[in-house]
């Protein structure tokens, strides 16, 4: 019907092999470089616009304008990618390194030094699109 | 007359990863009748076409199952893409094509180690595990994910395979290949494992087309079914042939699938020679309105898309049906009649995936 | 039977068991019976899918939110499971399925939970 032992070669070939896994605590695991770790944000270029919470699947950014800060919560995040797509200044970006577990979710927040360009805040004229 | 009794079968049980109740009707050893039920981790998935909108669904869609979540975000996007008109560029239709069957290749890698630790062969469970580890390895280094890749998107792909990752993953499949052929002979050769598999959970060419089996259950039993022929992604540019086995029984659809783990290496082999050099993803504007069904080959089997927008962001109906959920009627028939003590083998053979089922 | 677009047709509930028979005799495979309720047309659409190789028939059925349909999975008997599912997850009547699994296919709290309810609006 089959063979007897056809496996005994793979039995031999591994006692005198090294072994296929790593001693993970003691030697630390090597990321390629595109792993979808963690999403970085460069605060510099960000322009608060609030793409990237709009489109966040699971909505984990949080964008706010009046207090200039941009937040997620890591617990939430998919590391799906797509506010990396969606931002127009592409100042998001996924990189290796995963959120380590906690006792409890907390949120990770970046104070955006963005300044809105000063049409925004013109006083002098009063609103001539509408009139 | 034995003695009948009812014996439950699951939904926690050590060969089964997922949960899966079968009420088993027993006459002493003999099962006479089996009564699946399903619905311990439904999610609702379906019906997340309300609260998102359609370019989200596509992380959702990736998220139906753990294993095809390449092919799931794949075909929902081709089901949009036919929805909108849209032209994907065919360098993205190689790339598709190229992570589709390296899918294929874990998933049959993970299901011969299942296969191994049903009938007890655990150190055959690890070498199997172990070279799958290694296309786990590949589709980190090439999408950035192991398990969710996230690199599909409606009008193309989002990340490019440059040509010597291409290459380097052609010289990786050609060791492994040598590898693969050393332990799937076993499976294939070994007297212990032969006697576990031939002959045992017998379906017939017919019987399996009136329960509605798809896939390595169905080509196992002689019937000629195969999605890719319709010829989506790349696989009208691609030669292979359909690979088909008369036996009918579990060591038929373990051949079947050995079998089909060499061809997506030879298919990813021609992918690589053939792939063109164009762009690999096409802007994508407007709403959807429209409706379009997909089929595509998923390891498991024939998958079904029905994707209806109605030109909103919103879609109106987003339906999944997968392998699994077409094969349980064809498992209620393989398990009249067998051995009780082979229930769990032939629960594994149709390559059980329930939380993909219960999306 | 009116053809909606490529393998795609619009049934009535009379035409239905005829198609199902002959499609058995062909020995067709059942592929999969979807339920779909568009908000805009306000009705249930049930599409059946057969295939035989890599040929592909959908037909198309229309019933109001009350109404019942027939249940095929005498004839074809995977049916149980779809037309169990759509009862479970729409609350479409399926007349006289083979074997009944009366909501427990899915063990979910929520009755008809694909089912946009109209008593939202409410309040309650």
């Amino acid at each position: 019907m089959g063979q007897f032992l056809p496996f005994s070669k793979q039995v031999l070939k591994n006692l005198f092999s090294e072994p296929a896994t790593t001693q993970y605590p003691f030697v630390p695991r090597e990321y390629p470089e595109r792993t979808r770790g963690h999403v970085d944000i460069d605060k510099d270029s960000c322009i608060l616009c609030g793409m990237c919470m709009r489109s966040c699947p699971p909505g984990a950014i949080k964008v706010d304008r009046a207090g200039k800060t941009w937040s997620i919560n890591r617990f939430d995040c998919i590391q799906c990618g797509y506010c990396t797509e969606k931002c127009p200044k592409k100042c998001l970006s996924i990189t290796p390194g995963y959120q380590e577990p906690g006792p409890e979710k907390f949120v990770y927040m970046v104070e955006v030094p963005y300044e809105p360009p000063k049409p925004a805040a013109k006083p002098a004229t009063p609103t001539p699109s509408q009139s | 007359m034995g003695n009948r009794s009812v014996v439950p079968f699951g939904p926690q049980h050590p060969v089964l990863p997922e949960p899966v109740h079968l009420d088993l009707v027993l006459e002493d050893e003999k099962v006479l009748a089996a009564i699946p039920s399903i619905g311990f981790v439904h999610r609702g998935l379906e019906s997340l076409t309300s609260k998102k909108d359609f370019n989200e669904m596509v992380y959702v869609a990736e998220r139906i199952c753990g294993i095809c979540s390449f092919m799931h975000g794949m075909s929902y996007c081709m089901a949009l893409e036919d929805i909108m008109n849209v032209e994907v560029p065919r360098r993205a239709d190689y790339l598709r094509t190229i992570w589709g069957e390296m899918s294929r290749l874990h998933s049959h890698l993970l299901w011969l180690g299942l296969l191994a630790d049903g009938f007890g062969f655990e150190s055959l469970f690890m070498h199997s595990w172990r070279l799958r580890e290694k296309i786990l390895d590949m589709f980190e280094a090439s999408t950035g994910g192991r398990v969710i890749f996230s690199v599909n998107t409606i009008g193309g792909v989002l990340k490019d395979m440059p040509a010597d990752m291409l290459k380097d993953f052609v010289r990786q499949l050609d060791e492994m290949e040598k590898e693969i052929r050393e332990t799937t002979a076993i499976f294939l050769d070994d007297y212990t494992v032969k006697s576990r598999l031939v002959d045992i959970g017998i379906i017939s060419g017919e019987d399996a087309i009136r329960r509605g089996a798809v896939g390595p259950m169905m080509r196992a039993s002689g019937i000629n079914v195969d999605m890719r022929k319709n010829g989506y992604g790349a696989y009208n540019d691609i030669d292979f042939e359909v690979i088909t086995s008369n036996k009918c029984d579990s060591y038929a659809r373990c051949e079947v699938r050995i079998g089909e783990i060499f061809q997506s290496i030879d298919i990813i082999r021609q992918c690589v020679a053939k792939i063109p050099d164009t762009e690999i993803n096409t802007k994508v504007t407007g709403m959807p309105n429209g409706e379009s069904i997909i089929r595509v080959e998923q390891p498991r089997g024939e998958a079904f898309y029905h994707v209806r927008a109605n030109g909103t962001k919103f879609l109106d109906r987003f339906r999944v049906r997968t392998p699994t959920f077409a094969n349980i009627p064809a498992l209620a028939q393989t398990l009249q009649g067998c051995q009780y003590s082979d229930v769990p083998l032939l629960v594994l053979t149709i390559d059980p995936c329930i939380s993909c089922t219960e999306r | 039977m009116q053809e909606l677009k490529t393998d795609l047709f619009l049934i009535d509930k009379a035409e239905l068991l005829n198609i199902i028979m002959e499609k058995k005799n062909a020995l067709w495979r059942l592929c999969q019976i979807c339920c779909s309720y568009p908000k805009a047309e306000d009705h249930f659409e049930i599409t059946y899918s057969f295939a035989n190789g890599q040929e592909l028939a959908n037909y198309r059925l229309i019933a109001e939110r009350e109404e019942e349909v027939p249940s095929i999975s005498r004839v074809y008997k995977s049916a149980i499971y779809y037309e169990n599912e759509m009862h479970e997850l729409w609350g479409l009547h399926v007349e006289n399925i083979k074997q009944d699994f009366h909501d427990k296919l899915y063990r979910i709290d929520v009755e008809t939970p694909f089912l946009e309810k109209e008593e939202k609006n409410d309040g309650e």
